[in-house]
């Protein structure tokens, strides 16, 4: 059961020779290359796990149950998400603008629940600096919180943008590539939260 | 500049199987947590772990960025990043795991 194919106008300036729009081929290739980013971080987090000389190791902070609620929050900020773009693609404005808005503030909050986390683990003597754990730990999960921090930014322009009437349903390309982006995100989340968390602290 | 001309983009899902899909993500995030504390499955741990969280992975690079719908060449240069990246994490663990071991 599947809605009806959007209409997009397609402008010279992204006439496609592919038949796809340059700017979606452009951040599935940028997608592409963040894959690699972020495989770099992880392969350093793994190949440093269980050689740092000093605590706290994984197992003394990492706190599983707060982590399933910031991983349950980012997944349904994709859910958000998407409902934005279906309400653009069906010329619903002011509902793309709620889930956009919800989308966003899924994702602050979770970006609270990784400052909440940061704080305790430099409260309980874990920084970049304590060991090997710490340093790529806050490497890998810092990053990932900074493009969180790109996402919401981006989102809140989008917002902003739909407020001064730059966004119609002809437009939903903008919506879908923010959404692409944060989708990404949270998938990335999903790779971090297995390997960090639950096999870091299970293993 | 008139003439545009107007392209039908691939079929999406409808909201009613996004909330599906969330549902289902949801639900395998609670079962890892499950899982987690289950002295039983120890022994299993990480290929249930990798199962679960492949599962989430495909589950959202498929319905919500919508690449069970969209052009192959998408897919295609996703998965050239995915590969890359996979192989720097085996190419790197072989190399100084072996070195630090």
């Amino acid at each position: 059961m599947e809605q009806t194919a959007p209409v997009r106008e397609v402008g010279e300036q992204h006439g496609p020779a592919t038949g796809l729009d340059h700017r979606k081929l452009l951040m599935w290739t940028f997608l592409g290359s963040e894959c690699m980013f972020f495989g770099s971080l992880i392969a350093t987090y793994l190949v440093y796990g269980g050689k740092s000389l000093v605590g706290p190791y994984p197992k003394d902070v990492l706190n599983i149950p707060v982590t399933s609620v910031s991983t349950f929050v980012l997944l349904m900020s994709s859910l958000m998400m998407v409902l934005a773009l279906a309400a653009i693609q069906r010329g619903d404005v002011r509902a793309m603008r709620v889930w956009l808005l919800a989308t966003a503030v899924l994702g602050i909050t979770f970006l609270g629940f990784q400052a909440f986390e940061f704080r305790t683990f430099v409260l309980e003597g874990l920084t970049p600096r304590t060991n090997l754990f710490g340093t790529t730990f806050f490497t890998l999960t810092g990053f990932h919180g900074a493009h969180v921090m790109v996402g919401v930014i981006w989102l809140l322009s989008l917002v902003g943008y739909s407020l001064r009437g730059g966004l119609a349903r002809e437009s939903s390309l903008n919506v879908e590539l923010a959404g692409l982006y944060w989708h990404f995100v949270d998938v990335v989340w999903i790779v971090i939260f297995t390997v960090v968390y639950l096999l870091g602290v299970a293993e | 500049m008139e003439h545009r001309l107007q392209r039908r983009e691939p079929a999406h899902p409808t909201p009613f199987t996004y909330i599906k899909v969330a549902a289902v993500l949801g639900a395998i995030t609670a079962l890892e947590v499950v899982v987690f504390y289950m002295q039983a499955l120890r022994p299993v741990v990480v290929p249930v772990f990798l199962a679960l969280s492949a599962t989430k992975f495909a589950g959202v690079v498929l319905f919500y960025m919508h690449l069970k719908f969209d052009s192959r060449l998408f897919s295609g240069l996703f998965a050239i990043g995915l590969v890359l990246a996979a192989a720097v994490i085996v190419a790197l663990m072989a190399l100084f795991r072996t070195m630090f071991a």
